[in-house]
C-alpha cells in the first residue's frame, strides 16, 4: 500500500521521519515539561572538541587565519572620541573549503552521517550551509540533496541564492528549488522519507558543536599573537548556531571574560514568507527575520530540540542596517584588499561602530568572513534591489524602510549599532515556552531551566511567569 | 520549439501544493500562489518544453515533471555597475588617505 503523501499526512509523520533521519533519540534528554538536559544532549549526542578538531582536519576545515584590519581601525579612530577606537580583527573563515564557517558545521554532520551508514544527506537551506554540506559530502563520498527556498511566484530568484544553487551543483549535489513558503519543510520530509538519507540539519548537537572549534581556535590564536583574550567577539546572528557554537568554544578555551555580541541586519517590516516581500530584501541571512524568531523560540527548527540556543550565550544583541553593511563591505574591499561577504560583514559593520565606543588598547574580533562571487556581491545585490523597485539613497541609515529603500550612510560616522533589548527577547522566549507547552504551572526544574536558557536570574523569570499567571509547583 | 533529447541535462517543474492546499499560516499573497518546485536531471525520453518528462537527478532519484529548460544556464552575474558604490569607495579613500596620498 502506498503512503498518504498529502500535506497533513506527511506532517503527521514528522517525528517518525525525523527519528530515522537523525538517529538521535531526543526523548532521553526530555523532562516531560519545558526543560530538557541541554548539556547532556551536547555531551552524549555530540563530539568532544578534540574529536571535532580531528574530523575537521581530515577535510581541511578550520585553522583559518586571523587578520588585523589596520586601515579600518584607523578609519574608526578618525571618527571616535580621543583615546577610543579598539583594534579590529577578522577571522577569515572564507578560507574554509566551501568559503564560509558553515564548513565546520557540515564537517561534523557529514562525518556523523557516514559513520552511521547513511548513503546520503538532505539539508534545507538557501545559504552557505548548503554549499558546505555539498562540499563535505563530496569529500566523504555521500550523496547530497539541498532544498532551497529560491524563487517568488514569477520564478525570479535572489542572485545570492542562485549562486548557492550553482555552488551546490558544482560540488555534485542535487538542488531542489521551491517558491516561497514554510511548506518547504513538507518537501524536505518527503525527500527524507523517499531516500532514507540523513537530515544534515543546521541545528543538531554535532552541527552546533562543529562551530565550537571556531571559538576555541580564536581564543588560542589571540593568546599566541597578542598574549591575551579579545575584549569583544562580534557574531552575525541568524538561526543562533554561530553565536552558540562560537561562545561555547570560547568557554571551552576558558575565555570567560570575552563579551559575546550578536549582530543582525534590521529587516523589520518585511514578512519572510511573503511572495511579494521575498525579493525585496537584500540579505538572505544574518537578519532579524531569523535572528529574533530563533532567539525567542529556538525549538521552531527542523529537529525536536535545537542545539542552537543563542539567549544562553548572548551578552548583547545589536542591529545594523542593510545600507551600512554594503558600505562596510566596500570598505573591507578598498581599504583592506579583502573582497568578502556581504552578509557575513554584518558583524564587521557592528564591530566598526562598537570599536569607536572602546578604548584604543582594547580588541574587538569579527569571527567570520564568507566568500564572494557572482550574485553574492554588492553589485548584483544592489542591481537586483533596483530591479525590484528598491531605491538606493545616501543619507541617515536610521531612516531606511526595508523593502522600500536602502540608505547608504552619507558618511562613515553615520554607521552605528542599535541595541536590541535582550530582556525583551528573554521575556518573549519564556512566554513562548509557556504557550507552546500549554501549561498553567511549571516544575522547579522547568523554572531553573528557563533561568539558564534565557541567561537571566530568578526574579526576572518570576516576573514574567507572574504576568502570565503561571505558578511554580 | 526547444525540445530535449533523451540523455540531455534538463530542468523540470512540479506543482507541490495548489493554492487551496497551502498551509494555514502562509501570508495572503503567498497563499494565492501554488508551491512550485524545480529540479534538474537527465531526461529519460525525448520531450518538448511544457510536456511531461521523467528525469534522473544527480542522486539517482527518478522524478516526473513539466520540462522547463534544456542545459539550463546560470543566469546570475555581477549585475549592473552601481555608481553609488564607486562614490562610497572614493569617499573612504579620501577620508583615510587624503586626496594626494599617491604622490
Amino acid at each position: 500500500m502506498s503512503k498518504d503523501m498529502s500535506y497533513a499526512a506527511v506532517m503527521a509523520r514528522k517525528n517518525e521521519i525525523m527519528k530515522q533521519a537523525i538517529g538521535i533519540d531526543y526523548s532521553v534528554f526530555e523532562s516531560g515539561g519545558i526543560s530538557f538536559d541541554y548539556e547532556r544532549m551536547m555531551r552524549e549526542a555530540g563530539y568532544t572538541l578534540e574529536e571535532m578538531q580531528q574530523i575537521q582536519a581530515e577535510t581541511s576545515v578550520g585553522n583559518t587565519p586571523v587578520v588585523e584590519l589596520k586601515n579600518l581601525t584607523a578609519l574608526a579612530r578618525k571618527l571616535a572620541p580621543k583615546g577610543k577606537g579598539a583594534r579590529i580583527f577578522i577571522k577569515d573563515e572564507a578560507a574554509n573549503p566551501s568559503g564560509s564557517f558553515k564548513a565546520r558545521r557540515a564537517a561534523t554532520a557529514i562525518y556523523h552521517a557516514k559513520k552511521h551508514g547513511y548513503k546520503g544527506v538532505v539539508t534545507a537551506t538557501s545559504g552557505n550551509y548548503g554549499a558546505a554540506v555539498a562540499s563535505q559530502a563530496a569529500k566523504r563520498g555521500l550523496k547530497c540533496i539541498v532544498v532551497q527556498e529560491c524563487y517568488d511566484s514569477r520564478m525570479v530568484g535572489q542572485p545570492e541564492i542562485l549562486e548557492k544553487q550553482r555552488a551546490c551543483e558544482a560540488y555534485g549535489a542535487e538542488v531542489v528549488q521551491l517558491t516561497v513558503g514554510p511548506e518547504l519543510f513538507y518537501t524536505f520530509l518527503t525527500l527524507l522519507e523517499e531516500t532514507g538519507y540523513f537530515n544534515a540539519s543546521l541545528y543538531t548537537p554535532f552541527g552546533i558543536a562543529g562551530v565550537e572549534t571556531l571559538g576555541y581556535e580564536l581564543a588560542m590564536q589571540f593568546r599566541e599573537k597578542i598574549g591575551r583574550d579579545p575584549d569583544k567577539v562580534v557574531i552575525t546572528h541568524a538561526g543562533g548556531g554561530n553565536v552558540t557554537g562560537t561562545a561555547r568554544g570560547l568557554l571551552k578555551a576558558g575565555a570567560k571574560d570575552v563579551e559575546v555580541v550578536g549582530a543582525s541586519v534590521d529587516l523589520s517590516g518585511l514578512h519572510m514568507a511573503s511572495d511579494r516581500d521575498f525579493n525585496r530584501k537584500s540579505f538572505t541571512t544574518g537578519h532579524t527575520g531569523f535572528g529574533i524568531p530563533f532567539a525567542t523560540w529556538p525549538d521552531r527548527a527542523d529537529v525536536p530540540r535545537n542545539a542552537a540556543r543563542p539567549l544562553r550565550y548572548l551578552d548583547r544583541y545589536v542591529l545594523v542596517k542593510q545600507g551600512e553593511v554594503f558600505y562596510i563591505t566596500e570598505a573591507l574591499s578598498v581599504l583592506e584588499g579583502l573582497e568578502r561577504g556581504p552578509a557575513g560583514n554584518t558583524s564587521l559593520t557592528a564591530a566598526f561602530a562598537l570599536a569607536q565606543e572602546m578604548d584604543k588598547d582594547q580588541i574587538i574580533v569579527v569571527q567570520e568572513t564568507e566568500y564572494t562571487g557572482a550574485g553574492k556581491h554588492p553589485l548584483p545585490q544592489l542591481t537586483f534591489a533596483k530591479q525590484n523597485g528598491i531605491e538606493i539613497l545616501f543619507g541617515n541609515p536610521d531612516r531606511d524602510e526595508p523593502g522600500k529603500n536602502i540608505i547608504l550612510p552619507a558618511h562613515p560616522s553615520d554607521i552605528k549599532v542599535r541595541d536590541y533589548d535582550i530582556d525583551k527577547a528573554r521575556a518573549s522566549y519564556i512566554k513562548n515556552c509557556i504557550n507552546n507547552c500549554k501549561v498553567t504551572e511549571i516544575t522547579k526544574e522547568d523554572f531553573e531551566f528557563l533561568v539558564r536558557d534565557a541567561k537571566t536570574d530568578d526574579s526576572f523569570v518570576e516576573g514574567v511567569l507572574a504576568e502570565l499567571n503561571v505558578k511554580i509547583k | 520549439m526547444i525540445s530535449a533529447k533523451k540523455g540531455d541535462w534538463v530542468q523540470i517543474r512540479q506543482v507541490v501544493l495548489k493554492p487551496e492546499e497551502r498551509a494555514p499560516q502562509v501570508p495572503e499573497d503567498t497563499k494565492k500562489m501554488p508551491l512550485e518546485l524545480w529540479v534538474k536531471g537527465i531526461a529519460q525520453e525525448d520531450a518538448k518544453i511544457g510536456s511531461t518528462v521523467e528525469i534522473v537527478t544527480a542522486t539517482g532519484r527518478k522524478v516526473r515533471g513539466e520540462l522547463t529548460a534544456v542545459n539550463p544556464r546560470y543566469i546570475h552575474d555581477y549585475g549592473d555597475f552601481v555608481p553609488e558604490l564607486l562614490k562610497v569607495d572614493m569617499q573612504l579613500k579620501e577620508i583615510l588617505f587624503g586626496g594626494d596620498s599617491n604622490e
